[in-house]
């Protein structure tokens, strides 16, 4: 890595910095406050927009560089991410999209709560949600510093640290001035510059072969290393069973998380109905589909173009895999097109990583005010606005993840998303999910369901593999490993779907049929939706 | 609750291709607004609770209607988009002879089915909005402002 690539990079990466604080400054000035501001961006973006807003908030950089990087090193078997990552829209298009935009005024928790004792419901799902937000971000300041690393040249422990801390400043003013307005704004941004450069490099890709497909995947076939193998699955799952078993886990939570993220749930009130949600979620799924076929074409054409040996010389899990295909496609090292592309691609990453951590951080700012503040403060304490309360907790979210980015450093980013979505799927989907569809649901069913897929999940995964007793684990040295998946899902998403059953067949309390009848009738007509 | 006009003038205006105009003979606008009347027809009444207002409407035959539509839609799709991507996922791991076995040229099996959940995708998403917009949009419309209207007198 030159210094002309740095250089570069760095004047492309600072100008996106000041286009969003600008975007920022601009959409906050004289707005001041209401929560229907600051949490919704005032409720009237267009399907158009929200839906590239909701592209930009999923596509994040462990989407464009690690599913990438794993189809050059792995071929097929990197694939299996692009698929699970789009199948997920599915769901959250069917069963989440529109209720929850015509149920809920501002986080998963309103949806929820709506039907049953407010107080113990909303403290539950506001932990939950806060909890996955946490564990996503600290997957991107993970990324952003090892991309720094790798991108700008000094893996020195000094340069990583300080983007981790200098993007986590960085979204802490973004979120707190911009609010949901300034963070839709960045993400449109974003979602344009990535799909822009993506297509850049496949239609480069494409070009190189002629625009044959077959001659392009023999061709990574043959660079590999791994010939007709390369294109079939097995080289990276195909070990014995607790890696098969170990991938249908993570597949499983990929499918079922993104319909329990908060911060993709909170992106369906920005728009003024649930027919404007559900066209947005049409929307996205065409980019993010698109997104992810052009990540299967540039990972094969890292593989064939860069080689994939190559690719594990600068980075032993993949992750430089495009930016090494830019600097090829450009034409090569120390030529000018190489050189500008590589810089374009870094810059995009950088772009990607700042706009999802915005995203989940007022996602979860919203968690913190709006379920925890409202149902934690004691009554007769003096009550803050709410807004108020979101912008601290902002600032002390991000304090947090920059605390665990800085910690979590060697953790594999890829993982830290897996496990973020598996605790989304186990703790957020089961409970909104019932409440959405099962009348006889109760509020001891609804905790029981939050903690009853949280708690196994988080429990699973500290005495899994990943924390303990193996050569890569956070802590190699000791050994309390009880549980041989590193992925938690297929045990702890049933016990979620379980525990909200058990709870509520065991319930006391009536179900409150009233309650269930107006959920019902908002959900599917958007009667009184806010 | 405070913005009751913002989302009225928005779901007027037409804001995509989606919003053609529904095929007509369909009937869902005439069904829609008849079995929910009952509660505002009495004047001398009082003003019934938004609670009953509600049960009333979830009562009706034009909300069983919308929510029958939607549900024999979405559940029988999400089942079968499910079971194919379980079917997809447990096959990619356990019988790899198989999917590596070749199509087209250098296309496999493997490939080919990764595609073909790409292409079920778009498919099941262009039907979804498609059955939404033709067989519940209207209906669901209809029903939401006759719940609005009755519930604007209503005590909470």
């Amino acid at each position: 890595m030159t210094g002309d690539h740095q250089t570069l990079a760095l004047l492309l990466f600072s100008a996106f910095v000041a286009v969003t604080l600008f975007i920022t400054t601009w959409v906050g000035r004289a707005r001041q406050g209401s929560a229907e501001e600051f949490y919704a961006g005032g409720r009237l973006f267009s399907p158009m927009e929200n839906g590239f807003a909701i592209a930009g908030d999923y596509m994040s950089a462990a989407s464009f560089l690690g599913i990438s990087g794993l189809i050059a090193l792995f071929g097929y078997d990197g694939m299996l991410y692009s698929v699970g990552f789009l199948v997920a829209w599915l769901v959250v298009l069917l069963f989440v999209a529109e209720l929850v935009r015509n149920c809920g005024r501002f986080t998963l928790a309103d949806v929820v709560a709506a039907r049953m004792a407010e107080r113990p419901v909303r403290t539950a799902l506001g932990a939950s949600s806060v909890t996955v937000s946490v564990l996503y971000l600290v997957a991107q300041m993970v990324g952003a510093g090892s991309l720094v690393a790798l991108l700008l040249g000094g893996t020195s422990d000094a340069a990583r640290s300080w983007t981790v801390v200098g993007v986590g400043a960085l979204m802490v003013i973004y979120v707190s001035f911009g609010g949901m307005r300034a963070t839709t704004w960045i993400q449109i941004v974003k979602a344009v510059l990535l799909m822009a450069g993506a297509v850049a490099l496949t239609v480069l890709v494409l070009a190189r072969f002629h625009g044959d497909v077959n001659a392009l995947l023999d061709a990574a076939a043959q660079r590999s290393g791994h010939g007709k193998d390369f294109l079939a699955p097995g080289l990276r799952y195909g070990g014995d069973w607790t890696s098969r078993l170990d991938f249908i886990s993570l597949g499983v939570a990929l499918v079922l998380g993104t319909a329990g993220l908060p911060h993709i749930l909170s992106r369906f009130y920005t728009v003024p109905t649930a027919r404007a949600a559900r066209h947005s979620v049409v929307w996205s799924i065409g980019l993010i589909g698109g997104f992810y076929l052009m990540t299967i074409v540039l990972g094969f054409g890292a593989a064939a173009l860069v080689g994939s040996a190559e690719v594990r010389a600068s980075n032993a899990s993949g992750n430089t895999a495009i930016p090494l295909l830019a600097l090829d496609l450009g034409g090569g090292e120390g030529s000018t097109g190489g050189t500008v592309l590589f810089a374009v691609v870094a810059a995009i990453a950088f772009a990607t990583i700042l706009a999802v951590v915005a995203g989940i951080t007022l996602a979860s700012s919203a968690s913190v005010a709006h379920d925890l503040y409202a149902s934690l403060r004691r009554p007769g304490r003096r009550k803050y606005g709410e807004v108020a309360v979101a912008r601290v907790a902002a600032v002390g979210i991000g304090v947090v993840a920059i605390g665990l980015g800085l910690l979590a450093q060697n953790l594999n980013v890829a993982f830290l998303v897996g496990l973020a979505f598996a605790l989304a799927a186990s703790a957020n989907l089961p409970a909104l999910l019932y409440a959405l569809f099962w009348r006889r649901f109760t509020t001891r069913g609804a905790v029981w369901a939050v903690y009853g897929g949280l708690v196994p999940a988080v429990v699973l995964v500290l005495v899994s593999p990943v924390v303990s007793g193996g050569p890569t684990s956070l802590f190699p040295d000791v050994d309390f490993q009880l549980f041989p998946l590193e992925n938690p899902g297929l045990v702890s998403i049933p016990l979620g779907f379980l525990a909200g059953w058990l709870g509520t067949v065991t319930s006391p309390e009536p179900p409150d049929e009233a309650k269930h009848a107006e959920t019902e009738v908002r959900a599917l007509t958007g009667a009184g939706a806010a | 609750m405070e913005k009751e006009a913002g989302p009225v003038t928005a779901e007027a205006r037409p804001d995509g291709p989606w919003d053609e105009v529904p095929a007509p003979g369909r009937g869902e606008r005439d069904g829609a607004g008849v079995g929910v009347a009952p509660r505002t027809a009495g004047a001398e009444r009082t003003a019934p609770r938004a609670a009953e207002i509600y049960r009333d409407v979830h009562d009706s035959p034009a909300f069983r209607e919308v929510r029958r539509r939607y549900r024999r839609f979405v559940f029988p799709a999400a089942i079968a988009f499910l079971l194919w991507y379980l079917a997809y996922v447990v096959a990619a791991t356990t019988a790899p002879g198989l999917m590596a076995r070749p199509v087209a040229g250098a296309v496999n099996v493997a490939m080919a089915a990764g595609l073909g959940q790409f292409l079920t995708t778009f498919l099941l998403t262009w039907a979804y909005a498609r059955h939404a917009r033709l067989r519940r949009d209207r209906a669901a419309l209809e029903l939401r402002w006759d719940t609005q209207e009755m519930t604007r007198g209503a005590v909470r």
